[in-house]
């Protein structure tokens, strides 16, 4: 099974951030993964995006050009990529930063207003979480059975000691989502 | 061992100071910058030396100059950035001296793009400076490769005296994917030549790349052409897969073996014979490992980053016996999984 996904956003929202931890999760359940960022100037200011491959098999190319899933943080992610993914793929769309119309059919679209809900939260910044909770929960068996679990740990792993806080606010994040 | 999520960029700097390199001196350039980032952090605290140098000539001259010490050195850039490091190359070559050299290509001619490109292929394999000389060039086509390939051209590059290089492109470079980093035994060999103080207890030693006298070069010419041949039957490596049977050959090298790879499971997912045969080293070609993949081909398809730069190497690789095609995209534009399984399937249909 290879699952490719693609995470996308302005620069700033954590689109990269939230690949990397699908991608550090995935690791740990021996899951073949890559990740591939977009870099670029379009960093600054445009969208940025990575793509993820999750596979049983050692993995081709590491670019998705048709996703399985996609996660959208704004409007140009949106245009730019739902008519690439899959006939029943699934689409996880921050409503609260991207409002374009999506017409397919053949698709499963998820709409949270994830920025906004992290806000109230006091997790200001981290939709890209809430989206990736959502995600982890809708789509098990496609990402290989990553759940809140392996991603709490991931967080542990790869955010730093010193902003230790920010462990447990990921992880509050990621339950939101998970939990809608 | 454990694994880790590292960015190509990132681990080839990890290897390069696991594999004993203790001088590093570069010149940023997108997309490899992360090379240089990585080894500022860190190379002090290993015992090692870092400079960000005034510019990328200086910066290869400054390997010249550790290189002659008898001292690990490496430096890395992103095309226009190995363009202005030719001249110091052909100077190391002729000198000589063993160094490792990283190319993480972006899209060419001129400043070109960002985006990632093999169109330094002429360059790294035909003359990446003037003069009679050649290098190894490594292509690796993960990140664990570029780990692994990393110990070995230092390892090469002292054993065989030459400078060596990695040729990497800006989609293996930036992509992340777990590894291991091996556990070995780093083992310099004596360098009796190296100007590192002869303490008067022997004659001085001399690095040098200028013969005024014909003869002497000639001479030293053909010393340096005796070890590539040594290099030529030692140390060419490709990967082949499904090659058995397969009646279309996919060549391709690098990132766009990655695509190619895929293409050619979708091929046989649909019953067509396909297979990918990938060289791991381009100086030396692996002229014999190509032939033997291509025994019951029909075709060769040359897939790259580039207007087709590799279909050359196959032709004479293969003494034109095969038709070699050609598919590419360039610019910084990666080839689509389906963009190359069209063109199996097209070639498919012909030979049918």
């Amino acid at each position: 099974m290879l699952t490719e996904i693609i995470i996308s956003g302005f620069g700033g929202q954590g689109a990269l951030f939230a690949g990397k931890c699908l991608a550090y999760s995935a690791m740990m359940k021996d899951v073949e993964i890559s990740w591939l960022p977009s870099y670029g100037p379009e960093m600054r200011g445009g969208t940025a995006n990575c793509s993820v491959c999750l596979s049983d098999e050692p993995i081709g190319s590491p670019l998705v050009t048709e996703p399985d899933i996609l996660i959208a943080m704004n409007d140009p992610s949106v245009d730019k990529f739902i008519n690439s993914v899959k006939s029943g793929g699934m689409v996880f769309v921050d409503s609260s930063l991207a409002t374009s119309k999506i017409t397919r059919k053949d698709i499963e679209v998820f709409r949270l207003s994830a920025s906004q809900l992290a806000e109230e939260k006091k997790l200001g910044g981290m939709g890209n979480i809430v989206l990736l909770g959502k995600a982890i929960k809708e789509c098990g068996k496609m990402l290989f059975g990553i759940d809140a679990k392996t991603l709490q740990e991931t967080f542990a792993k790869i955010i730093p000691a010193k902003r230790a806080a920010l462990i447990e606010k990921n992880s509050a994040a990621l339950a939101l989502g998970a939990n809608i | 061992m454990e694994k880790v999520l590292m960015k190509g960029n990132e681990a080839l700097a990890e290897a390069a100071m696991r594999a004993g390199c203790k001088c590093f001196f570069g010149y940023p350039i997108t997309p490899q910058t992360e090379i240089s980032a990585y080894l500022a952090k860190n190379m002090a605290k290993r015992g090692g030396v870092f400079l960000q140098a005034e510019s990328e000539v200086a910066a290869i001259n400054m390997v010249l100059g550790a290189a002659s010490a008898g001292v690990r050195a490496m430096t890395s850039s992103s095309s226009p950035g190995i363009s202005l490091k030719s001249e110091g190359v052909s100077y190391i070559a002729a000198s000589d001296l063993p160094c490792v050299i990283v190319n993480v290509q972006r899209g060419g001619p001129g400043l070109g793009g960002i985006q990632p490109s093999q169109s330094d292929y002429f360059q790294a394999t035909k003359a990446l400076g003037h003069g009679d000389f050649q290098m190894i060039v490594y292509v690796p086509a993960s990140v664990q490769e570029t780990i692994d390939m990393t110990y070995l051209a230092f390892n090469m590059a002292d054993k065989f005296r030459t400078p060596v290089m990695i040729l990497s492109d800006g989609l293996l470079g930036q992509m992340m994917e777990p590894v291991v980093f091996p556990t070995v035994d780093v083992q310099i060999p004596d360098k009796p030549w190296a100007c590192c103080g002869h303490e008067n207890k022997r004659s001085h030693n001399i690095i040098n790349s200028l013969y005024l006298q014909p003869d002497i070069l000639e001479k030293s010419v053909n010393e340096r052409y005796e070890r590539y041949e040594i290099i030529k039957q030692t140390c060419p490596m490709a990967e082949s897969d499904f090659c058995e049977d397969a009646e279309i050959v996919v060549a391709a090298f690098g990132a766009s073996a990655r695509v190619a790879k895929s293409a050619v499971n979708a091929a046989r997912a649909k019953g067509i014979k396909a297979g990918l045969f990938r060289p791991q080293t381009l100086v030396p070609f692996p002229v014999e490992q190509l032939n033997k993949a291509c025994e019951k081909a029909k075709v060769v398809l040359s897939v790259e980053m580039n207007k087709g730069q590799m279909v050359e190497d196959l032709r004479l690789a293969l003494n034109c016996r095969l038709p070699v095609e050609f598919f590419g995209r360039h610019g910084g534009i990666i080839p689509s999984v389906r963009e190359v399984l069209g063109q199996i399937e097209q070639i498919h249909e012909r030979i049918k």
